[in-house]
């Protein structure tokens, strides 16, 4: 699928070609992405894949060696950040240490020299939205992170941006507090309607949030799609690995399938390559005292890992993942027949050797 | 129980409220001793000396009067002439315009050897102290050979007409601000440079991200963060300054003296000690009066 060809008048920021070198590194190498007005759009990748460097220069606060960058169909790619409809949520929140929770939401609205009232009106509402009312008079520093991280929304948001950036704005917060905001996230995402753009190199995060994520992989994207299109057909080995787990199966073609270091596998697809890999998520593996019809592998249990959802269960041959149900205990030892079914089998395209 | 006696733990160690006190002085009396050698009682003497009254022959005699200070106020046997109050608050303005030219050559410095690649910061910041590896004096004497009549600066004042053909560019005030700033700047730009360096640039950003203009990017995100050095590096010049004697006697001549000048003229030549005492209690007064105001303000911005 060509991505410029689908660039119609809604969409809210198009990036075209976009390259950029620190010295002699590729930080961003001919990106190119459409985000529709309105969609929640995530850029997944390990640190140094260049997804914050593309939000920075989203941002202008850094400016691409060459490309092009669109918001709401004007061009923008030579405009300094004060000049762009857009605002940033920094990962260090950076809030202004001297102001009050109100003065920094307002900061924004002051430098434009809006009126009192107005900019009264507006942060009042945005405190409220985002329930940072009592804390309107108090500084940075009496803040827990999870309120910082509001504030920093706040600030961001009571400008009403053609496209807010999200860089890594939860990657401050512990755990449990994190799965929290990011479900807040994503809901507040759908009340106000805009588009929101997040850099994360957390995988649940970017399939929590996301309409759509593109994976990136140094300097370049791997794969863009909805976050099932993605999970369930990831294109190469990185993807599937970096988003959720998988076993990579190396293999050649054969007629109606492929060869394999466990034998013959059935396909319903034929692959595109001669030699290549196939995937499959840990928990799509059937597990079972019968040999299934198709596809089976005689296997035994070597280890057992309970994560309270479920157990991971680690086999010989392989060795091969397979999660099971945290009511299904199979110890190590047992024999058993895992079932690696056509349909669940994914051709990792982009995986040829 | 008595408090004094109770247990207390301090830093893993089972203590005394009265042992840690007995401690705690004991490790301060080096200190303590220091200040009062060299503070606390040449300060008495101070203020003593400048209410006695000076013999024929310029010893000390011990009259107890008030006539010193009555003097620099400007009362004399003629009735009253502002000429020593003009002389402090001239101090007052040289102290002030030198912080305010050393903090606005300050800032650029600072950020331009922040910018440079980490090994060469080292060269630059070397290069910022060199003067002070040379004696206050011989650098005043400098500004001679600079500023003399065969060179281009006073060749190019001459031409403006602001000073006659073949003269030199000293003595006057410009000269004494041209010498103070340059021995002060590296009093303001070295504790400046120490909170630039540390600048959290991400502040920047977001004002830039928020419309902000350079100026309010400057008041907001940058004037805070380094309102700990420019504070150090405030106080450290406007003090000395305000006493300093060396380069407006040497740039400044007989028509531009300065409260530094004065004094040092009463303790040498007058030979007069009570009087040159009550005006260095002026200065002191003046100075803390400065100091004073200048934490209002310093408060006022971190506040707004």
């Amino acid at each position: 699928m060509n991505q410029n060809q689908n660039l119609t008048t809604d969409q809210s920021l198009s990036i075209k070609n976009i390259c950029k070198n620190f010295g002699d590194v590729k930080a961003l190498d001919d990106v190119t992405l459409n985000v529709a007005s309105g969609e929640f759009f995530t850029l997944l990748g390990p640190s140094g894949c260049g997804k914050t460097t593309l939000l920075r220069i989203i941002a202008g606060l850094e400016m691409a060696d060459s490309g092009r960058v669109f918001i709401g169909g004007k061009d923008i790619t030579g405009l300094p950040a004060i000049k762009r409809q857009v605002n940033t949520v920094f990962q260090s929140y950076a809030l202004f240490p001297h102001l009050t929770i109100y003065e920094n939401i307002a900061f924004g609205l002051r430098s434009r020299k809006f009126p009192d009232a107005e900019i009264k009106k507006r942060v009042i509402r945005r405190l409220e939205m985002l329930d940072l009312s009592s804390m309107a008079q108090r500084h940075p520093h009496q803040l827990s992170g999870g309120q910082k991280q509001r504030v920093a929304l706040a600030r961001a948001l009571v400008n009403e941006p053609e496209v807010l950036l999200l860089d890594e704005p939860m990657s401050a917060l512990d755990a449990r507090l994190r799965a929290q905001v990011q479900e807040d996230l994503r809901r507040l995402q759908r009340k106000l309607g805009r588009t929101f753009i997040l850099v994360t190199h957390d995988q649940a995060e970017a399939l929590v949030c996301s309409d759509r994520l593109a994976v990136m992989r140094q300097g370049r994207v791997v794969q863009c799609g909805t976050p099932e299109e993605v999970y369930d057909n990831p294109k190469d080995s990185f993807v599937a690995k970096f988003l959720g787990a998988a076993n990579l199966i190396p293999c050649t073609k054969a007629p109606g399938g492929v060869q394999t270091a466990f034998g013959f596998l059935a396909l319903d697809k034929e692959p595109s390559w001669q030699e290549g890999t196939v995937a499959i998520r840990p928990e799509w593996i059937g597990i079972g005292d019968k040999e299934p019809e198709r596809n089976g592998i005689r296997a035994h249990v070597t280890e057992i890992i309970y994560r309270g959802t479920n157990f991971d269960l680690w086999l010989e041959p392989g060795p091969l993942r397979v999660r099971t149900s945290s009511y299904r205990r199979i110890d190590p030892g047992r024999e058993v027949w895992l079932e690696l079914a056509p349909k669940e089998l994914v051709i990792l395209e982009d995986e040829a050797r | 129980m008595k408090r004094a006696d109770s247990l207390i733990t301090w830093y893993g160690e089972l203590t005394t409220r009265q042992q840690l006190l007995k401690r705690g002085s004991l490790l301060l009396s080096p200190g303590m001793l220091w200040l009062m050698l060299f503070l606390v009682l040449p300060g008495l003497v101070l203020v003593v000396v400048s209410v006695v009254t000076r013999g024929a022959y310029g010893q000390l005699e011990w009259v107890f009067t008030l006539e010193n200070y009555k003097r620099l106020a400007g009362f004399t046997l003629f009735g009253w002439t502002p000429d020593y109050l003009m002389i402090l608050w001239r101090s007052v303005v040289v102290a002030f315009f030198t912080t305010l030219v050393s903090v606005l050559l300050s800032y650029p410095l600072c950020f331009f050897i922040a910018g440079r690649p980490e090994r060469s910061r080292y060269m630059w910041l070397t290069l910022v102290i060199i003067p002070f590896w040379t004696n206050m004096v011989i650098r005043a004497y400098a500004w001679f050979l600079i500023l003399s009549p065969e060179l281009p600066i006073a060749k190019l004042a001459a031409v403006f007409g602001f000073i006659p053909e073949g003269a030199p560019l000293y003595p006057n005030a410009f000269a004494v601000y041209l010498g103070m700033v340059s021995m002060f700047l590296p009093f303001v730009t070295l504790p400046l440079y120490a909170s630039v360096e540390r600048l959290d640039w991400s502040l920047v950003e977001a004002a830039q991200d928020l419309y902000a203009s350079r100026i309010r990017t400057f008041t907001q995100a940058i004037l805070p963060q380094t309102m700990p050095g420019l504070s150090v590096g405030i106080i450290l010049t406007f003090v000395p300054a305000m006493g300093m004697f060396v380069v407006p006697d040497l740039l400044g001549g007989a028509k531009y003296m300065l409260v530094g000048n004065l004094i040092q003229q009463q303790f040498g030549t007058s030979r007069d000690w009570p009087f040159g005492a009550a005006i260095s209690m002026g200065l002191m007064v003046l100075t803390m009066v400065g100091l004073q105001i200048y934490r209002r303000k310093g408060k006022e911005v971190q506040v707004v």
